[in-house]
């Protein structure tokens, strides 16, 4: 308990000091603020005694806020909260350090933001009080917009106004749907509680109708942040226009807040929802892949081309989660971890050439093998992770995502039916086929190849900082610990999944049930049935 | 009869105090001493501060009691709120009045002429005016409600024209005046309309009359007219449609601290009639679950009534939001956020008793603290000796005034209700309430449009931190007295202290609103009634 506040609340402390402090120091006060977060995790994550058992949840009931409204400060992990939130605190000092050539102007404002965004993050993930969680959830919004508003490319402002708004408005949604299920356990027991168990069980409750609308709202919300196609726009602009630490906390740590909302809310909440719009979920999730690789294809700028291959990677994300069985759901949380490791680290490399030559167009700069060994060693290692190349961290996790969703068959014998199968295994894998393609023709372009780079030895001369042609100490240190994280997780990646795999099944445990219920309600294709569901569910 | 009234006058010390307060203020402000002149705002001040001390002392409940008001409890906490955002305004406003006139004295260009001064009866009026809406709490019949509601409003034509020192004052002051009196007929219609249907002026016996007619065949049409009439005349103090026209136009051309303070106080003394009103009508079926565990169905205010105030909400809060994203001028679109945000208020007033109410009175609280922060960040800054109007005074204020860059983004931020600011606590709790009157309706309808708002409330953030500076926004100068910038601070931090002190807050109104009788069921008032007429 004490730990998570202190990890939480570290970085506020730090904030104030780089405000107050001199303007010399800041970087370094928020360096020492994000560590001081991530040792207080991680000592809790060392004595954390629930690793394997997901019934046994260490929730800390807080002081009570606001008692009329059940509102608690109560904090408590499990296993996938602490490791995405561990995730999250790993990245924090490494953007930190990233960020301190990138960022010459108004340094204090940007390291007291980026720590307050930091303590936004972990709070969100260590929430047991549903309003708690949103204000985490939600305050994220304001450094992020911040950060890219003020220290973004040349669109930033319609960037952060962009974000802003999509991820208001969905929002919006899944406070009320919050508020709605609080009101229903209002409504079964008199008196209001936003605890997240508390609201898990009372909403599974509800009749199917119901979940049905509440999985919808919630759905709107989380498939925002995630991105879900349809409303995936803002994402490729907000990162293309943040600096190189904003895109990647906003790709590792803040789009994790999606599936994790999913994973937390979504789906345990409302499994008869969960269960009846599961086909439309994944067949939006396949689009995602498909539709997001093929832009990737022809993607010139290289930062764009690894934001559209979030949106491809997150929509397999998804389709694990959806899959619905114990191995899509480990595979899915596996791989939100693994993707932000391998895709935060992308964006770090990309923002060190970009430093280097201020352009990130790959039909400008090319063959930097030559120039950037070092560099051209790390990039490839992480495109190769985030291929999802055997023996680095991607693949085991897209492994099982596709494998969760090739066995979520009607007759499946895994105890967890289920009604994608192997079709949709079959075309999300082709997604794969084309991250192979678009990232490797990205390092053929930007790797190997003749040697091309800008005459822009102005913008060179007019950085504060100039930087050693290849990657300096400080951008060796930033890179190896991940490096050695993708290289470690994909080798071991056992007791990892050992330990997300009773949080997976304790969140599916509805599922088998009301997927069966499903089933036998709808006969005729999955596809067909989601039009006649709604009609028909709303007539329960 | 004097022991009869006499627990009614203490209930009213916080308004004596107020009320020898602007006396005093009155006089001192033809001083010749100029140090005299300039402390009257600090006098105001501490009238107000003494007010807020006053409450917890005076309003006891023997006294609450013994002075047989409708709802006993209200002034509990309606009054030291009031006065508590008096002060901040009053911080507002300090060196505004008479601003030109005391800096040409101290040059000596001129000498201090007693008839051209208006700083003593700006104060006055100023705390005349929250007397009247402190007054309201005591209300007992329809006069003193006519009474006192006007003493609110009264002083603000002044205040508007008075205040500052442009062109646009008189002509702001004009039409605020004209549309407010019109206002007044259509409501003192209503309480012809409601005294002729319940033959009584006052609130317990209109409620008994009422409730009897409930009983009977419903409440007749002649009452439910007079109540809808009620209703609207006070939706101009509210600001709420269809009388939020002058809205814009008001709140632009008044000077900015009297702006801030029209968007509080008309607006909580609006609500606090309504609330007497609706609850001489009472929402019933409270209980949502009986003793036997069944739920039983919620049906609040009586039918018409309940859907004119429904249309009204939804009207206001979409035409005001829709209205503040086309704004190019800070002021207007803070009117129109005033306008959106009386339309999430009635939904407390729908929800009724007692969690709508305690949520309205809630609610106002962090929208007084809100919203005074945005126009004290505004009243804090000029440009060549001329208020901030548009968006482009603002851009790139961060770079000259960092401080009060920072309070526009708070208090933007806590308008569209981003936790952890009170703003967001505000809107939570109106939610709870509304689902507890089983308006999941309103509901959507408030989230949709806080979803609008945060178009233009991210754009009153975004301007002054991140937009370069124009040629007009160079030219933005500090105004020379420190006070709006202290206040603009003390409302800023305001909005995230409060918020971790929600739950105290809460529990304040919570007490207020429940220890009052609101709830109307016609079948039990009904029959004690009926035997004593």
């Amino acid at each position: 308990m004490l730990l998570i506040w202190t990890s939480i609340l570290f970085p506020i402390v730090a904030a104030f000091a780089v405000a107050i402090g001199p303007t010399k120091s800041a970087k370094w006060t928020a360096f020492a603020g994000t560590l001081a977060s991530l040792g207080a995790l991680t000592i809790f994550a060392w004595n954390f005694p629930a690793w394997h058992n997901a019934e046994h949840f260490p929730k800390t009931t807080g002081p009570s806020w606001i008692p009329h409204a059940g509102i608690t400060f109560s904090v408590g992990f499990d296993t996938v909260s602490l490791l995405l939130a561990l995730l999250s605190a790993f990245l924090m000092p490494l953007c930190i350090v990233g960020s301190f050539s990138a960022i010459t102007e108004r340094t204090k404002e940007y390291y007291g933001w980026f720590l307050v965004l930091g303590s936004s993050i972990i709070l969100a993930f260590a929430a047991r009080d549903a309003i708690l969680f949103y204000i985490g959830y939600e305050f994220t919004l304001v450094p992020m917009t911040l950060i890219i508003a003020i220290y973004g490319g040349t669109e930033r402002r319609v960037a952060a106004v962009k974000m802003f708004l999509y991820t208001f408005l969905g929002s919006m949604f899944m406070l009320a749907t919050l508020i709605y299920i609080g009101w229903e356990h209002r409504l079964a027991v008199g008196a209001w509680d936003f605890d997240i168990d508390t609201l898990t069980k009372t909403a599974t409750r509800l009749p199917s109708s119901t979940q049905y609308w509440v999985f919808a709202a919630f759905m709107v919300g989380f498939a925002v942040k995630v991105p879900l196609f349809p409303l995936h726009t803002w994402l490729p602009l907000a990162h293309d226009q943040a600096p190189t630490a904003g895109s990647v906390i906003l790709a590792s740590a803040m789009l994790k807040l999606g599936t994790y909302g999913n994973y937390r809310f979504a789906l345990p909440m409302a499994p008869a929802g969960g269960a009846d719009l599961m086909s439309f979920v994944a067949v939006l999730a396949i689009i995602a892949i498909i539709y997001a690789s093929l832009i990737c294809w022809v993607q010139t700028d290289a930062k764009k081309l690894i934001a559209y291959s979030s949106v491809a990677h997150l929509g397999l994300c998804m389709l694990g989660l959806f899959a619905l069985n114990p191995v899509g759901a480990e595979g899915a949380v596996f791989y939100m971890v693994n993707h932000g490791l391998s895709t935060g680290a992308l964006f770090l490399c990309i923002g060190m050439f970009y430093e280097r030559y201020h352009t990130k167009d790959t039909d400008v700069v090319g063959g930097l093998a030559k120039r950037m060994p070092v560099w051209a060693s790390f990039m490839v290692l992480f495109t190769l992770a985030s291929i999802g190349l055997p023996g680095l961290n991607g693949f085991v996790g897209e492994f099982l995502c596709l494998g969760g969703t090739f066995i979520s068959e009607h007759d499946g014998q895994t105890g967890y039916p289920g009604v994608l199968g192997p079709w949709y295994a079959v075309v999300a894998g082709l997604g794969l086929i084309f991250a192979a393609m678009y990232l490797l023709i990205l390092l053929g372009k930007l790797v190997w190849g003749p040697l091309r780079e800008p005459h822009d030895d102005a913008a060179h001369a007019t950085s504060a900082i100039r930087l050693p042609q290849d990657l300096c100490f400080r951008e060796i240190a930033i890179l190896t610990p991940l490096a050695v994280a993708c290289i470690w997780l994909g080798f071991q990646p056992k007791p990892m999944l050992d330990a997300i795999a009773p949080c997976a099944e304790r969140m599916l445990a509805n599922y088998p049930k009301e997927v069966e219920r499903y089933m036998s309600q709808s006969a005729g294709t999955p596809l067909a049935s989601i039009n006649g569901k709604t009609s028909e569910s709303r007539g329960e | 009869m004097i022991e009869a009234m006499s627990p009614r006058l203490i209930l009213l010390a916080p308004e004596m105090i107020l009320f020898v307060a602007a006396v005093t203020v009155a006089i001192l402000g033809l001083s010749k001493n100029h140090g005299i002149r300039a402390s009257l705002p600090f006098i105001t001040c501490a009238a107000l501060i003494a007010s807020i001390a006053a409450v917890p002392l005076t309003w006891t409940n023997e006294n609450a009691q013994a002075a047989n008001l409708l709802l006993p409890t209200l002034g509990r906490f309606v009054k030291p709120l009031l006065a508590g955002v008096g002060v901040l305004l009053v911080l507002l406003s300090v060196g505004s009045v008479d601003r030109k006139m005391e800096e040409s004295v101290a040059r000596g260009r001129m000498a201090f002429d007693p008839q051209r001064v208006v700083r003593g009866e700006f104060y006055a009026f100023f705390l005349l005016s929250i007397m009247g809406a402190m007054l309201l709490c005591n209300a007992q019949d329809l006069i003193w409600l006519f009474l006192a509601i006007e003493l609110v409003s009264l002083p603000t034509y002044i205040m508007v024209a008075i205040g500052g020192s442009g062109n646009r004052n008189q002509e702001a002051a004009v039409k605020y005046f004209f549309l407010g009196a019109m206002s007044t007929a259509v409501f003192l219609y209503g309480f012809a309309l409601l005294y002729g249907s319940t033959g009584s002026l006052q609130f317990l016996e209109i409620r008994s009359a009422l409730a009897a007619q409930s009983a009977g065949s419903g409440i007749d049409t002649l009452a439910t007219i007079g109540i809808v009439l009620i209703l609207l005349g006070l939706c101009f103090k509210i600001t709420a449609v269809p009388m939020q026209f002058y809205a814009p136009d008001v709140y632009e051309g008044a000077p900015t601290h009297v702006t801030a303070f029209l968007a509080f106080v008309p607006k909580t003394a609006g609500f606090t009639a309504m609330v007497l009103i609706l609850s001489c009508v009472g929402w019933s079926g409270h209980t949502l679950i009986d003793t036997d565990g069944i739920r039983i169905p919620y049906t609040g205010l009586p039918t018409p009534i309940a859907a004119i105030l429904w249309m009204i909400a939804i009207l206001t809060m979409t035409l005001g939001n829709i209205g503040a994203l086309l704004q190019s001028s800070v002021k207007r679109m803070l009117a129109y956020s005033s306008v959106a945000h009386s339309g999430y208020l009635i939904l407390g007033l729908i929800a009724g008793a007692t969690a709508g109410i305690e949520a309205l009175y809630f609610y106002l609280l962090a929208y007084g603290v809100m919203t005074t922060a945005s126009f004290a960040a505004l009243a804090a800054i000029e440009r060549r000796g001329e208020e901030i109007n548009s968006f482009s005074d603002l851009a790139g204020l961060r770079l000259r005034h960092p401080v009060m860059a920072w309070m526009l983004a708070i208090s933007a931020a806590s308008l569209v209700g981003m936790p952890p600011f009170i703003g967001f606590f505000g809107k939570i709790y109106l939610f709870i309430a509304a689902f507890e009157a089983d308006q999941f309706g309103l509901v959507l309808a408030a989230v949709l449009n806080s979803a609008i708002s945060g178009l233009y409330y991210l754009k009153l953030a975004i301007v002054p931190l991140v937009a370069p500076p124009s040629a007009r926004s160079e030219e933005v100068t500090s105004v020379p007295s420190r006070w709006p910038f202290i206040a603009a601070v003390v409302c800023g931090v305001g909005t995230i202290f409060l918020s971790a002190i929600a739950g105290t807050l809460i529990g304040a109104a919570k007490s207020s609103a429940q220890a009052s009788p609101m709830v109307l069921t016609a079948s039990q008032e009904a029959l004690p009634t009926a035997s004593t007429h």
